[in-house]
């Protein structure tokens, strides 16, 4: 099973609402462990359009019971990859596997997969029950069956008062729910989610998120996600897919793809962030020191990979990690002075933009824990920005 | 305010009662009058310079003799029949032929919409009554058609098309499909194409998605589309006259004949007011058909 779902907020997010997973023993983590079998396997698995390569030459695998979000802008090939799954597209080479079958010669309506569209397609002429009872009676289900199933679909989705409303009759956001109840219906082993919340408003997309989780984790069906909202994605997923230009990025859980990101590119894409070029010249174990400017202090970092000297290196900060003082720290591995020249106040934090001697401009995040009226520093201080060694990652690409 | 709207109001209620309600009385007023051989050929004919006396007598020589007259001989309800029958038909062949090229267009891709659609309107461009003659010489004995069959060894004798129920059929159809083809493409045309692949999705075959969403989805076009094609081929007078032969009895000839060739104003005047009154009836379950889809789509 999952892991619980942690209740603490991470306090220095830049993204809201980001949650973290437990770090513990029992952590829902088949892509670990090397005796699962994937339920989704894409082997070379290539798309074109023309001259246009959608997707290009991906590997991935999907374990039962995952919520895996495909994130990435638009154009990036995500969406191709879902309507490969459901077999509206089919690959120009490659091989996808659903539980060690080729899907390839499956139609879409033979595949025990199914889809929850972006516009939601739901049919005007039918009834809310007639749209969740229209897969049921495509599929073997006995007649008898099919009433209750619907009720029970209705249920979970809570909407058994509806029943018998057409889709032009609720709102919104009872259409997003029909949607899901109907997709669900069939009890696919897959389910594919096509910016499910795009068309909510930001309050009742927060809301449908945790319910999202909830369905999913209550049936036990392995969720596929699409969506470019990166806050969504890490809200929702067990893991999460960074895409770009058809290639998959990095593949991971939210926390990992944060804290970790194997790229300038994902550590951009993901929330904020402080990109310093420069050279680097390791040191002792894992540590590094990065020359990014004459005359300054070199920086301290960490990188898991080895680099030799002189090796062209993007040292990369979130800001939230970054610590704005009045006096010089005592004992800090980087620091650097600067002049506030920007705030941007968000309610519960403020990012200050710190430009330093360089001329670059490094942003640093506090959270307001006094009335902005007492707030410590203001346009035009004089500050020192600090780290410790940890706090930043040495990127290579 | 309120006279201004009044105004507004006021002139398509004036457009209708000089160009519908007043011409119809008319043809009621004659409807109940006698024939006589004067000019205009029917008595009695209202003389204001009589007074008083004038009008009670006008009124006293009106009777519904003609109406009487039209269910003691056969040929008329015989006319409405066979009317109604070849009418219901060619709508039912119009929308075989229409349905198609409507689903065709609207899965067009969009730069090629604007150019089927107009493709779709041309032919009216040119005269109506041109296009049925140029049918005259495809259908003929010695027409464009037999001789291709013939020339290509389809056929040994020449088919005769012309002048029979067939090319009525075929002309209602070909001079009426844009009158089906519109309606159904504005239909098919905004629907979400996403519908037919949850529909696949959900375990239909291409054509079952088809039939349980597509048809479904596309019935008020289909109605609009088989009402504008009904209506009037109910009362079609050129296409069978031209192209029927003297066995195709439809109630447009029967009243053209009645009006020219017998010169019988009154009875041409009373099978005019009952074909009214029959059309009526479509008309209104028309009317409600397109009453009811705007309430849908609020």
């Amino acid at each position: 099973m999952r892991s619980k779902w942690g209740s603490v907020v991470v306090p220095d997010q830049a993204i809201g609402g980001f949650m973290q997973q437990d770090d513990t023993s029992n952590e829902f983590s088949p892509w670990n462990d090397p005796t699962q079998t994937p339920l989704i396997e894409f082997k070379g698995v290539t798309k074109r359009f023309g001259e246009f390569t959608a997707i290009d030459n991906i590997d991935l695998k999907i374990y039962e019971k995952e919520f895996f979000a495909l994130l990435g802008p638009s154009g990036c090939g995500k969406t191709t990859l879902m309507r490969m799954l459901a077999g509206f597209e089919s690959s120009t080479a490659g091989v996808i596997t659903l539980e060690g079958q080729d899907v390839a010669p499956l139609p879409p309506n033979k595949r025990a997969v199914n889809m929850m569209f972006q516009s939601y397609a739901l049919f005007p002429h039918l009834t809310v029950a007639e749209n969740i009872a229209f897969g049921l009676k495509r599929s073997d289900m006995p007649k008898s069956e099919i009433a209750g199933r619907v009720d029970e679909m209705l249920a979970l989705v809570q909407l058994s008062t509806f029943a018998a409303r057409k889709p032009h009759q609720i709102s919104g956001g009872q259409r997003q729910r029909v949607a899901l109840a109907r997709s669900l219906a069939k009890a696919p082993k897959l389910l594919l989610l096509d910016e499910p919340l795009g068309a909510l408003d930001k309050k009742l997309r927060q809301e449908t998120q945790f319910e999202l989780m909830d369905i999913q984790e209550k049936t036990g069906t392995t969720f596929v996600i699409v969506t470019h909202d990166q806050e969504e994605a890490m809200t929702v997923a067990s893991r999460v897919a960074v895409m770009n230009h058809g290639q998959l990025i990095q593949v991971n859980t939210p926390d990992r793809i944060y804290e970790t990101p194997n790229s300038t590119y994902v550590a951009d894409f993901i929330g904020e962030v402080n990109l310093i070029k420069g050279k680097v010249t390791p040191l002792n174990d894992d540590i590094v020191e990065i020359h990014w400017a004459e005359g300054e202090q070199p920086l301290a970092g960490r990188s898991s990979e080895t680099l030799a000297k002189g090796n062209d290196v993007t040292f990369a900060i979130r800001p939230e990690k970054v610590a704005i003082s009045k006096e010089r720290p005592d004992k800090a591995a980087n620091m650097v002075q600067g002049e506030i020249i920007d705030i941007a106040y968000l309610g519960n934090l403020s990012t200050y933009y710190v430009k330093i001697s360089t001329g670059q401009t490094i942003k640093a995040q506090a959270a307001n824990n006094r009335r902005i009226s007492r707030r410590s520093y203001t346009w035009e201080d004089p500050v020192w920005l600090s780290w410790t060694d940890t706090a930043g990652i040495v990127l290579t690409r | 305010m309120n006279i201004r709207r009044l105004f507004l109001i006021s002139i398509p209620y004036l457009w209708l009662l000089a160009l519908f309600l007043v011409p119809f009385l008319i043809v009621m007023k004659i409807s109940l009058s006698d024939l006589a051989i004067a000019i205009p050929p029917y008595t009695p004919t209202l003389s204001l310079s009589d007074g008083w006396q004038g009008i009670k007598g006008f009124w006293a020589a009106l009777d519904i003799e003609n109406y009487i007259f039209l269910t003691e001989d056969n040929l008329y309800w015989k006319a409405y029949l066979s009317s109604f029958k070849i009418a219901l038909v060619s709508t039912a062949l119009t929308l075989l032929v229409g349905y198609p090229i409507a689903y065709g267009m609207a899965n067009a891709s969009p730069e090629w919409r604007p150019t089927l659609m107009m493709l779709v309107i041309l032919p009216f461009w040119t005269s109506f009554l041109i296009r049925v003659y140029a049918w005259m010489g495809i259908l003929s004995k010695q027409g464009f058609l037999n001789q291709f069959l013939l020339w290509s060894g389809i056929i040994d004798d020449p088919l005769v098309i012309l002048n029979t129920n067939t090319a009525v059929y075929i002309g209602i159809v070909y001079t009426y499909v844009p009158f089906m083809i519109l309606p159904i493409y504005a239909t098919l045309e905004k629907m979400d194409a996403s519908l037919i692949e949850a529909a696949i999705d959900l375990g239909c075959s291409r054509l079952k998605a088809f039939w349980l969403v597509t048809i479904p989805l596309s019935k008020s076009g289909i109605i609009a589309g088989c009402f504008l094609v009904f209506i009037p081929a109910l009362g079609e007078f050129v296409i069978p006259s031209l192209l029927g032969g003297s066995r195709t009895l439809m109630i447009g000839k029967v009243l053209w004949e009645e009006f020219f060739s017998n010169r019988d104003w009154p009875v041409a005047s009373a099978v005019a007011v009952i074909l009214l009154l029959l059309l009526v009836i479509p008309i209104i379950l028309f009317q409600r058909n397109e009453q009811k889809q705007r309430e849908a789509e609020q």
